[in-house]
């Protein structure tokens, strides 16, 4: 039983809490793709500038939280998001908005946006230093023990604070992002856009209203996912480089454009990732008797070693765009 | 409607393009707003431009749009839908993963408070579309997205309605049908230019008729006068 609470931890705990923060990055560029159709590369480090917020107002005011009893760095959540989607906004405003009025191929604002990840990391790594930082300042990280009800059960199920939060306020973004996409009429005006923009101008829609709106929406939801990765590790200025890939992948893997694609697309990275690496021999040595005797296990029996964690994402992709271009849900073609 | 006024749409000596080159070499056009307008040419006449010149799609050079009296011409399409112009391209006229009700909602985008109202006379209007109000407009035949893309525009309460090429690709039951909603359409009082290529049925529920040629009038008469016009019949209408 000890090996179910080690798989319990590695995988299926482990495979969430990257399942619910790609799904939520992956969510904001698919949006972006499907309003703006290019691939918004500078995505991940809104999601730094996000966490980043948060530890600013959270080495400002660290005891803020404990009064209301939560973590300070969630309780400036709400604040960081509002921050990151002006930031988005003001993004968009300064360098893509002037590209798309000059009418330039997508490719050319692709290429915009790594010049915005350079910039957004350089910045944020001239206030915050190289080094990680935890957010949790003033409080104390929880860790939650729960023992499994077998008999012999000796290993915990092992589940952190911020994971909780991660995991809720996942789903009530989620859960928003449904209620908007299909009952609000921005939100359907949103996927009107996407689907024919001539249309959605010829039928009176501003165009220009729905793209602020969907870099306010991207720039909130990075802002969460940024900031629970970074109360569940170490706040790190290129926090970005490890979560640009398996977001890209994510996005591409759910269908781009594809809002509940991507939100699938996190999960099936999330998992793949940590099943990767998982060691199966802690699952398969309880039944070592009953293989014939020849068969000895081998100590490890991970796919890949966790330091090439960041190539799980990468295969998965190729897979993709070889046998299902289009996404698990049929996005819009690229 | 009093017939003193001025006319619903008046444009006069329209010059446009694309990229530079023109395609309209100035074009003439006036509507009252209770009439029906058959815009009809061979092909590369420019009669799906000249829709398009007046719904702020393409730029104009030269003349001038006016409608109600008031220059329009190139104002973007969403002030233009503010003043009561509806647009029905030919293609991708729906928002194929949209529900047909959503559709349809998306035409009132500017006149949320009118979405019930609406809807309810729209639904009245092409009573198939009910039946099929959740299903995606992209599942739909190419008749029934014709009437989801007709019920769009109507939905901001138009006061003139330009549909280009409503009939292309339908069966003649289909385009009968089409033809009898855009005389109801009128009838209810609001003002209809249309571009077909069913030169002659669209012409026989024309108040006017205008036949382009290489960017400019050739004929322009009631819809009845250019039927019975032996040179109009022999160049334009297939004899």
């Amino acid at each position: 039983m000890n090996e179910l609470a080690f798989f319990i931890n590695n995988v299926v705990i482990s495979g969430s809490v990257s399942g619910s923060i790609y799904a939520i990055g992956a969510i904001g560029v698919t949006l972006i793709f499907s309003i703006m159709r290019f691939a918004h590369f500078a995505h991940a480090d809104m999601m730094t500038f996000g966490a980043f917020m948060v530890l600013l107002l959270t080495t400002l005011f660290p005891a803020a939280g404990a009064s209301l009893g939560v973590p300070t760095g969630v309780l400036m959540l709400p604040l960081a998001m509002l921050l990151t989607a002006v930031l988005a906004v003001g993004i968009d405003k300064t360098f893509y908005k002037p590209l798309r009025a000059h009418g330039v191929k997508p490719i050319v604002l692709v290429i915009g946006s790594l010049g915005v990840t350079l910039i957004l990391q350089g910045l944020i790594r001239l206030f915050s230093g190289t080094g990680g930082q935890s957010l949790y300042v003033d409080d104390r990280k929880e860790i939650f023990r729960l023992a499994l009800p077998f008999e012999g059960a000796r290993a915990p199920i092992v589940i952190t604070e911020p994971q909780i939060y991660l995991f809720v306020i996942t789903i009530i973004a989620v859960v928003a992002l449904h209620l908007f996409l299909n009952r609000s009429r921005l939100g359907k005006a949103m996927r009107a856009m996407s689907d024919n923009p001539e249309l959605a101008q010829a039928s009176g829609i501003n165009t220009n209203t729905i793209v602020a709106v969907t870099w306010m929406i991207a720039g909130a939801l990075a802002a969460i996912a940024g900031t629970l990765l970074s109360l569940d590790v170490t706040f790190k200025p290129d926090l970005s480089f490890f979560l640009l890939l398996p977001i890209f992948a994510a996005a591409i893997v759910g269908g781009v454009g594809h809002p509940y694609g991507a939100i699938a697309g996190g999960f099936v990275v999330g998992f793949a990732e940590t099943l990767a690496v998982f060691n199966w021999n802690v699952l398969l040595r309880p039944f070592q008797e009953s293989f014939p005797a020849w068969l000895e296990l081998p100590s490890n029996l991970a796919f890949v070693g966790t330091e090439y964690k960041i190539v799980v994402p990468f295969f998965i992709l190729i897979a993709i765009l070889v046998w299902r271009p289009t996404g698990l849900f049929k996005g819009k073609v690229i | 409607m009093s017939s003193t006024t001025r006319p619903l749409i008046d444009a006069r000596d329209v010059h446009g393009g694309y990229g530079g080159m023109n395609i309209l070499n100035g074009v003439n056009m006036t509507l009252e707003a209770d009439e029906v307008g058959v815009i009809v040419g061979p092909n590369g006449a420019g009669k799906s431009t000249m829709l398009k010149a007046i719904f702020g799609l393409l730029y104009v050079s030269q003349g001038e749009i006016l409608l109600n009296g008031q220059p329009i011409q190139n104002l973007p399409p969403n002030q233009l839908v503010q003043r009561g112009m509806g647009f029905v391209p030919q293609e991708k006229n729906v928002f194929p993963s949209l529900s047909v009700q959503e559709n349809l909602e998306m035409g009132a985008f500017l006149k949320p408070q009118n979405v019930k109202r609406m809807l309810a006379q729209v639904y009245e209007f092409f009573p198939p579309l009910y039946e099929k109000r959740r299903q995606p407009a992209g599942e739909l035949s190419g008749g029934q997205r014709q009437m989801v893309a007709m019920g769009r525009a109507l939905m901001a309460e138009p006061s003139l309605l330009l549909l280009d090429e409503p009939t292309a690709g339908l069966s003649p039951l289909y385009m009968h049908e089409i033809f009898d909603r855009v005389k109801q359409i009128n009838a209810a009082g609001v003002g209809i230019l249309m571009v077909e290529q069913n030169a002659k049925q669209a012409l026989a529920i024309a108040d006017k008729g205008f036949v382009l040629a290489a960017g400019q009038n050739r004929f322009t008469d009631t819809g009845a006068a250019l039927l019975a016009d032996p040179d109009v019949a022999k160049s334009f209408l297939g004899g």
